[in-house]
C-alpha cells in the first residue's frame, strides 16, 4: 500500500524532465546523479588504461606497446583516477546526495556554488580527455619537474590545466559541506548528534579546502615554468625541484584522506546499520576523522626520502608519519567493536563493509613499512608501493564507494538492486582484488620497479597472477554497471526504509521529495538509535 | 520552524528556499566567504613559501634586486590601495544604513582607486620592461654576477603581483557589478550581503599587497646600490 502512494507521489526525479531541468538543476540530489554520471565514465576510462597496463606487463618483453606508449598509459591511469573519479567519488555523489539529508536540511547552503562545483569538474575533464585523445601525457601522475617542465614532449599543459579547474571543483564543493554542516542542521541535531558520514565528509572538506589550493598554485608555477621558463623549479638557475616535490606532496598526501575519509564515513554508517548496533565508541570515530585530516597535513615529507631532503627531515617525517595510524586504528578496533554481540546481516554493502576493514588494514599496516625510513629505501618506486596504495584507494576507497552505493541505492533511485547478483559481485570483486594487488606486494619486494614495461623473466608469473586477477576484477566491476541499470526499470520497488535504518535520510520517500523532506524534522535521538526505527522489513536474499 | 524575529520574510530581501530565515542565510554567506579567503592564503602560500626558500638562500641577490624596485612608487600605491579599502568600508556601512547613493558614491570611489593602483602597477611592469629584469632569455640585472638568483627575485615579482593584480581586476569586476545592482535597487538596509561579502574580499586583497610590499620593495634598502 506504502508503495502505491510512492509510484504516484512526486519526487526530485518526476518533478520536472528534459535535459535542460536537469543541466540548470539546483538540487543536491540531481547534481549527486551528475556527479555519478561523470565519474563513471571516467572510471570505465581510468580502468581501460588499467587494462593495457596490465595486458602490457603479461610478458616480460615489451611487446604489446612501446615504452613511451607506456608511461602515457600509466601517467593518465592515475591522473583519470585521482583527479577525476577517486576525489570526487564519495563527497560528490553520496556527501552530495545525503549530507543535507542526513543532518536535515532541504539542500546545500550554496545550491548555485554545488551546480558550478559539477561544471567544472567536466571542464577539468574535458581538458583531460583532450590531452588524452591530441596524444597522451608521459609525465607520470606527479609531474616532477625538471622532467615536467623542460623534457617532456607531451601534452602536460592540457592536463594541468584540467587538473586545475577540476581543483576549484574540490574547494568549492568542501567549503559547501562546511558551511552545510555548520548552518544547515535541524533543529535538535547537535554535533555529536550527526551521523559519522557527516564527520567525515566535514573532516574531508577541511583537507579539500587548504590543501587543493597549494595544488592549484603548484599547478599554475608549473605551468609558468614550462610556458615562460621563469626558473622557480630550474636547478640552472638556482631554482629546486625539490621545491616541487614539497608543494606537490603537501596537497597530494592529504589528498589521500581526501580519497579514503569518506569512505571510512560510508563503512561507519554500513556497520552500525547491518549490525544493528550504534557504532561503538561515536566520539572516538568522529575525532579520529578529524585527527587523520589534521595529521595528513604534517607528513608529506615522507614522500621525499630519497629525493635529497635532509635526514633530519626524513626522520620527523617518518616519525610524524605512524602517527596516522592511531586514529585510523582507532577506526578499525571501534568498527570491529561495535559488530561485537551485534545482529549481523550480511546484504551486499556489508560484504563491501568487511571487504574495506580487511582490505584497509593490509593496506594501512604496509603504510607503517613504507613510513619507516629504512624500509622505504629499499622499497620507494617499486611494486610495493603500488600495491600498497592500490589497496587504500582501490581496496578502502572503492569497496566504500561500492558499499555505499548499494546501501543508498534504493533512496537514490526507488529501486532495489538485485540481492544476488550483487553479492555475486561482490565477492568476484574482492578475490579479483586480491589476486590482482597482492603478488605485486611480493614483487616489489623482490624489487620489482614501478612505471618500467620491460622486466626480468623470473618476475612473470607473478604479473601472470596480477593480469588474471585484473581480469577477475573488471568483470566484477562491469556486472554493477549492468544490474543497477537494469533495476532502474526492472528492479524490485524500494520501500522508505528497506534497511530499517535510523538516518534521517531513511524517515522520507524513496525516491526523496524535492524538497528532501514532507515535513521537516526535528531531532530528538542520537546517531544510531535503534529503538525507535521505523519503516518495515524487507527480505535480503 | 525556528521563526527568528525577521518580519521582513521574503519581501525585499532574496531569501533562498533552502534556508529558514535571513539571518541563517546571511551566516552562511559570510562563512562561506571567509572559508574563501582561507583558500586564498593557501593558494598565495605556496608562493610565499618559494619566496621563503629562495631568500634564505640567496638573500644578497634578493636585497640587491629589490633595490632595483621603486620604493616610493611603491609606497604611494599601498597609500592608494589603502585609501580603497576605507572607502569600501564606507560603502558597506552605507549599505547598512540603507542609502543607496552613498553606496554608490563609495563603491565608485574604490573602483577608481583600485584602477590608479592597477594603471601604476602597469606603469611600474613596463619600467622592468625596459630595464631587461621580465625574466627570460633577456634578462639582465646590473651588478651582480647570479643572474640566475636575480631571475628568481623577479619571477617571484611577477608571479606575485601579477597575481595579487588578477585578483585586484576580478575586485574591480565586482565592484562594477555591485553598483549595477545598487542602482537596480536590489540592495536595502535588510539585504546588503553581497557588498558585505565583496568588502572582505577587497580587503583580502589589500592585506595580501600589505605582505608583499615590504617583502618585494623594503628586504634591504640600505644595501649598495645595484
Amino acid at each position: 500500500m506504502i508503495t502505491a502512494v510512492a509510484e504516484e507521489k512526486e519526487h526530485y526525479l518526476n518533478a520536472s524532465y528534459g535535459l535542460k531541468s536537469w543541466l540548470l538543476t539546483k538540487d543536491h540530489k540531481r547534481i549527486g546523479l551528475l556527479y555519478l554520471a561523470t565519474i563513471t565514465f571516467f572510471f570505465f576510462i581510468g580502468g581501460a588504461f588499467a587494462t593495457l597496463i596490465r595486458l602490457e606487463l603479461l610478458t616480460p618483453q615489451g611487446d604489446l606497446v612501446s615504452a613511451e606508449t607506456y608511461n602515457k598509459l600509466f601517467t593518465m591511469h592515475g591522473v583519470v583516477m585521482v583527479f577525476f573519479f577517486l576525489i570526487p567519488s564519495i563527497p560528490a555523489v553520496m556527501g552530495n546526495f545525503f549530507l543535507p539529508m542526513m543532518i536535515g536540511a532541504r539542500d546545500l547552503a550554496f545550491p548555485r556554488l554545488n551546480l558550478l562545483s559539477w561544471y567544472l569538474l567536466v571542464i577539468g575533464g574535458l581538458f583531460a580527455i583532450f590531452a588524452m585523445v591530441a596524444g597522451g601525457v608521459d609525465t607520470g601522475w606527479t609531474f616532477y619537474t625538471p622532467y615536467s617542465t623542460t623534457y617532456s614532449n607531451t601534452w602536460v599543459i592540457a592536463t594541468a590545466l584540467g587538473i586545475f579547474v577540476a581543483g576549484f571543483s574540490s574547494i568549492l564543493t568542501g567549503l559547501n559541506f562546511i558551511v552545510t554542516v555548520h548552518r544547515m542542521r535541524a533543529p535538535g541535531m547537535t554535533w555529536f548528534r550527526m551521523p559519522l558520514f557527516v564527520w567525515a565528509n566535514y573532516a574531508t572538506a577541511i583537507i579539500q579546502v587548504l590543501g587543493t589550493p597549494v595544488l592549484a598554485v603548484t599547478i599554475m608555477l608549473l605551468f609558468c615554468e614550462r610556458v615562460f621558463h621563469i626558473g622557480l623549479f630550474d636547478p640552472a638557475l638556482g631554482g629546486d625541484p625539490v621545491l616541487f616535490q614539497h608543494l606537490f606532496w603537501f596537497y597530494s598526501h592529504p589528498a589521500v584522506y581526501i580519497m579514503v575519509l569518506p569512505g571510512m564515513g560510508v563503512i561507519s554508517e554500513l556497520i552500525a546499520v547491518f549490525s544493528r548496533k550504534a557504532v561503538f565508541g561515536y566520539a572516538f570515530v568522529a575525532f579520529s576523522s578529524v585527527a587523520i585530516a589534521v595529521l595528513g597535513f604534517l607528513v608529506w615529507g615522507h614522500h621525499l626520502f630519497v629525493s635529497g631532503q635532509s635526514l633530519y627531515a626524513g626522520m620527523v617525517f617518518s616519525f610524524l608519519s605512524y602517527f596516522v595510524a592511531i586514529p585510523s586504528a582507532i577506526k578499525v578496533f571501534n568498527w570491529t567493536a561495535t559488530l561485537y554481540k551485534g545482529s549481523i546481516s550480511y546484504a551486499t554493502p556489508m560484504l563491501y563493509a568487511f571487504g574495506f576493514i580487511g582490505l584497509f588494514t593490509i593496506g594501512g599496516l604496509t603504510g607503517l613499512f613504507v613510513a619507516c625510513l629504512g624500509i622505504d629505501v629499499h622499497v620507494t618506486d617499486t611494486y610495493f608501493v603500488v600495491a600498497h596504495f592500490h589497496y587504500i584507494m582501490v581496496g578502502g576507497t572503492l569497496m566504500a564507494y561500492l558499499g555505499g552505493l548499494h546501501y543508498w541505492w534504493p533512496k537514490m533511485t526507488g529501486r532495489m538492486y538485485p540481492e544476488g547478483w550483487a553479492k555475486i559481485s561482490a565477492l568476484v570483486i574482492f578475490l579479483g582484488f586480491n589476486l590482482t594487488f597482492f603478488p605485486q606486494f611480493i614483487l616489489g619486494y623482490l624489487g620489482m620497479p614501478r612505471r618500467y614495461h620491460v622486466y626480468p623473466d623470473e618476475f612473470q608469473v607473478l604479473h601472470v597472477l596480477s593480469t588474471a586477477g585484473a581480469s577477475v576484477l573488471a568483470v566484477g566491476y562491469l556486472m554493477p554497471m549492468v544490474y543497477f541499470i537494469w533495476s532502474l526499470k526492472y528492479g524490485k520497488v524500494a520501500s522508505a526504509n528497506p534497511w530499517k535504518a535510523p538516518g534521517l535520510e531513511w524517515q522520507t520517500a524513496s525516491p526523496p521529495p524535492v524538497h528532501n523532506f514532507d515535513v521537516m524534522p526535528v531531532v530528538r535521538n542520537e546517531a544510531y538509535d535503534f529503538s525507535t526505527t521505523v519503516g518495515e522489513a524487507v527480505e535480503v536474499g | 520552524m525556528a521563526s527568528e524575529a525577521h518580519a521582513i520574510h521574503g519581501e525585499t530581501l532574496a531569501l533562498r528556499e533552502q534556508f529558514d530565515t535571513a539571518a541563517q542565510q546571511k551566516d552562511a554567506s559570510s562563512l562561506g566567504m571567509w572559508i574563501f579567503l582561507v583558500t586564498e592564503i593557501m593558494f598565495f602560500g605556496g608562493m610565499f613559501l618559494a619566496y621563503t626558500a629562495y631568500r634564505s638562500w640567496y638573500p644578497d641577490v634578493f636585497g640587491a634586486a629589490s633595490r632595483t624596485l621603486n620604493a616610493t612608487i611603491g609606497a604611494l600605491n599601498t597609500a592608494v590601495l589603502l585609501c580603497s579599502s576605507f572607502t569600501m568600508v564606507l560603502a558597506v556601512r552605507a549599505g547598512q544604513l540603507g542609502r543607496r547613493k552613498a553606496v554608490i558614491v563609495f563603491l565608485a570611489l574604490t573602483l577608481i582607486l583600485g584602477l590608479v593602483f592597477l594603471g601604476v602597477k602597469a606603469f611600474e611592469w613596463n619600467e622592468k620592461f625596459q630595464e631587461h629584469h621580465i625574466p627570460g632569455p633577456a634578462f639582465h640585472l646590473e651588478g651582480t654576477p647570479f643572474q640566475g638568483h636575480a631571475q628568481l627575485f623577479f619571477s617571484l615579482y611577477f608571479a606575485m603581483t601579477g597575481l595579487h593584480a588578477l585578483h585586484m581586476i576580478i575586485g574591480a569586476g565586482l565592484l562594477i557589478y555591485l553598483i549595477v545592482q545598487t542602482k537596480r535597487g536590489i540592495f536595502s538596509a535588510e539585504y546588503y550581503t553581497p557588498i558585505d561579502m565583496v568588502g572582505l574580499y577587497w580587503h583580502f586583497v589589500d592585506v595580501i599587497w600589505i605582505y608583499l610590499f615590504p617583502l618585494l620593495y623594503l628586504i634591504d634598502r640600505h644595501g649598495p646600490k645595484a
